[in-house]
């Protein structure tokens, strides 16, 4: 048993660490925010150079271990800089949908300009209808002589106006949340009948909603056998979620330790308001809270990481997702309320980090739903 | 990363399940699946056990008769004896006043108490808290007065449990009434049989004596009963609160707990023609309390895992005592509401050390309110979790 961090995690710990410190505060991340495309391709390119782009995938696509742990050590790091950086959209679930599906050849040429910073992607897989459950596809795919024609509307599409492709997910046959039938589709963001509209998210990220009307493919676009997406699909799906909660965890403890200091030197009634026994207790609460969301968020990465069964990943991942939620919410809500009026503007950080875990609460499924899937298993 | 043990741990793993198996009696773990108190005679035989095994006291350095086990060999066996429900020595001999004898006594203290502690010879109980100082614990006025070569001892002391089953008892005194209130503190020994010592059980709300008030008056106490030096006795008792908080997350009881709330609720009708199992407000309250659990189980094992590189025990104590116990309380809300109308007949005297007859049922549905009752305990007593916040806020984040 080691819960301590190899030398590799440390490193990408620190060099994260360096990076936000030397160049990502927060007047540079909202002004990140602000620029059309809602990241900076300049650091994007640098983070390629830190070898960051390289974490979620094996050693055998080229990368640096693929290790759950690995990522949550890195995404801890970004959620206390709140990162807008599309690191999310085209490693975690662009790159890894890749790699689980592709042939070698694809991969070949996809995934080392995603290593190197060069190449956008974007995952079209949520729909209004289908809530949490990445398996209720609507979006249709039909076999047209030798093209494949796809319909369907997409939502909650990280990076769709940066991107060059999107991974749209569509329903060859079955019902519409049935297992089988799913495909995952490479589209270029220029064919025809694609429209994207892009958004900001509540958190500063560049989001859009996609339109795919009667967008012809060939059959080469199509990652994997034909229906068969769904397995891969939920695997990067627990890893991205697990991402999310590593994220939600390093902004978690970022706002119980911005309050904590706030506490001391905020002066209301002669004295500095953390000497009030009724903050302290709140305050000593925030921190059971970051510990245990620490403790289970762990647990669910190195799950990922072991030789356990996909049940056993699944339950791991959903207890994580679960827990980490209820977190958000307690160290969330409570943060702003021990700051006070000063929380409520966009000024402070703490807001933004507030925004920012309410955003990781909804993704991937949020309290209520991992509660429940967790007991259905 | 990783939450795995070694080989060599998991061999000890092994070793203890088989021990486990053969020699923790059948008869005991029947009874206190049924809730019903073991005997004295009963408790004494289980540590007389562990005692012939030598793994009686873990937490003692070898050459007092510890096992000189790693904090993961410590932590494998607590778990285990969590699991099958084998109860844990008493504490006030063995985890609590031992320690401070190890640490402050003489030699010759050493010499004549360790060696019963150990074997189970003697039993001990607690003289801490009074009815005026229970968080406040320094605030205590209990008095031992010098008179040549004895200590006076006038005062009286509560929630004393199991004073009615001691042979000694340690007590913190006050020894000087014109210093700062833990600068006046003394740690005595004193011997349960001493005249003008009295007793009145406190009847709790689960309807069972299991605590008691501990009157003192004109108690004569050997001055060679004084461990360490006089007014430095509050040292001493911080020390021994330290060790009160280990092993207090109860996650392996608690998963035993939860296993049985499982079991109990598939066979709980819900007055629909189905049962408490597929009630979805149940099966999301026993989900949510799974999910407490894991996240409480890899707190322990992160504490642990600082222990075994050297780091000291800090604060992590205080969140697992708050979360172990609340959680522990939740399970207690959810019996009561599996067992329904069954949670009403108040019959404590069927859970008594000795009772032989028939348990009023349906199952052990009678049980569920007195425990639900006598689990409020777990958030006050040990410090009581408002004073862990304080230890959290102080210690942690230097409010």
């Amino acid at each position: 048993m080691d819960f301590s961090q190899t030398e590799e995690q440390q490193m990408l710990q620190e060099s994260v660490q360096q990076f936000v410190r030397k160049s990502y505060d927060f007047d540079t991340r909202n002004s990140i925010v602000s620029t059309e495309q809602g990241y900076s391709a300049e650091f994007w390119k640098l983070f390629a150079e830190l070898g960051w782009l390289t974490v979620p995938f094996s050693e055998a696509d080229g990368g640096f271990g693929d290790s759950a742990v690995d990522l949550t050590v890195m995404m801890d790091e970004f959620g206390k800089a709140l990162l807008v950086e599309p690191y999310l959209a085209t490693v975690i679930l662009g790159g890894g949908l890749i790699a689980a599906l592709a042939d070698e050849k694809s991969k070949g040429e996809l995934l080392p300009p995603v290593m190197s910073g060069d190449l956008q992607l974007a995952l079209a897989a949520t729909e209004h209808s289908g809530r949490y459950n990445p398996l209720s596809v609507e979006t249709t795919a039909q076999v047209d002589g030798d093209k494949i024609i796809l319909n369907g509307v997409k939502t909650a599409v990280l990076n769709g106006i940066n991107a060059s492709y999107l991974l749209v997910t569509a329903r060859e046959s079955g019902e519409v949340s049935s297992k089988d039938g799913i495909s995952v589709f490479l589209v270029p963001t220029d064919s025809s009948g694609v429209n994207i509209q892009g958004f900001t998210t509540i958190d500063g990220r560049s989001s859009s909603e996609v339109q795919l009307e009667a967008v012809s493919v060939g059959a080469s676009a199509r990652l994997g056998q034909p229906g068969k997406a769904a397995e891969a699909l939920l695997m990067v799906n627990e890893k991205a979620t697990v991402a999310c909660a590593a994220e939600a965890l390093g902004a978690l403890e970022s706002m119980l330790h911005k309050t904590v200091e706030y506490s001391k030197t905020r002066k209301q009634f002669g004295t500095s308001i953390g000497t009030f026994q009724a903050l302290q207790h709140r305050m000593a609460d925030m921190f059971i809270q970051c510990q245990l969301a620490r403790s289970i968020v762990i647990r669910a990465a190195m799950k990922i990481d072991s030789n356990e069964s996909t049940v056993e990943k699944t339950k791991a991942v959903s207890a994580a997702k679960s827990r980490i939620g209820y977190a958000i919410k307690a160290v969330g809500q409570e943060a702003i309320q021990i700051h006070g009026g000063i929380a409520m503007t966009e000024e402070l950080d703490v807001g933004h980090l507030f925004r920012r875990v309410t955003a990781l609460d909804i993704m991937f499924g949020d309290a209520d739903f991992h509660t429940e899937r967790y007991a259905s298993l | 990363m990783n939450a795995d043990f070694t080989a060599d741990d998991l061999a000890f793993q092994a070793e203890v399940k088989d021990f486990l198996e053969k020699e923790f009696p059948s008869a005991y773990r029947k009874k206190i699946d049924a809730r019903q108190r073991l005997t004295k005679e009963e408790i004494v035989d289980w540590q007389k056990i562990l005692f012939r095994k030598g793994w009686v006291a873990p937490n003692w350095p070898k050459e007092y008769g510890g096992t000189g086990w790693s904090p993961t060999q410590k932590y494998i066996f607590s778990t285990e004896m969590g699991l099958v429900g084998a109860p844990e020595p008493v504490p006030f001999g063995m985890t609590m006043v031992a320690p401070v004898i190890m640490a402050y006594g003489t030699e010759e203290q050493k010499e004549r108490f360790l060696p019963d502690i150990l074997e189970s010879n003697v039993w001990w109980c607690q003289g801490y808290s009074e009815p005026n100082s229970g968080s406040d614990l320094a605030s205590l006025k209990t008095s031992a007065v010098r008179d040549g070569d004895h200590y006076v001892v006038n005062g009286s002391k509560t929630w004393n449990t199991y004073g009615q089953h001691a042979d000694w008892i340690f007590c913190l005194v006050r020894t000087d009434n014109t210093v700062k209130k833990q600068e006046g503190i003394s740690f005595l020994l004193i011997d349960m049989k001493s005249p003008g010592i009295t007793l009145k059980p406190i009847v709790l709300l689960d309807g069972h004596p299991e605590v008691n008030e501990v009157f003192f008056d004109e108690v004569r106490v050997p001055v060679e009963n004084l461990i360490g030096e006089e007014n430095k006795g509050w040292t001493y008792a911080k020390v021994l609160l330290t060790h009160e908080r280990t092993n207090i997350a109860g996650v392996p009881r608690g998963k035993r707990r939860l296993g049985s709330l499982k079991r109990q609720a598939a066979e709980t009708d819900d007055g629909f023609g189905g049962t408490m199992a597929d009630n979805p407000n149940f099966k999301r309250k026993l989900a949510e309390a799974e999910i407490e659990l894991l996240a409480l189980e890899y707190s322990e094992l992160r504490t642990l895992a600082a222990l075994t590189v050297g780091k000291a025990p800090g604060p992590e104590s205080s969140i697992l005592k708050i979360v172990g116990t609340e959680l522990a309380q939740s399970m207690d809300e959810m019996l009561v509401e599996l067992a329904g109308y069954g949670c009403l007949p108040f019959l404590p005297e069927q859970y008594e050390e000795g009772f032989e007859g028939e348990i009023f049922g349906p199952g052990n549905s009678a049980s569920a309110a007195l425990t639900y009752f006598n689990n409020r305990k777990l958030s006050i007593f040990g410090g009581s979790n408002e004073i862990q916040r304080n230890i959290i806020s102080k210690a942690v984040l230097g409010l």
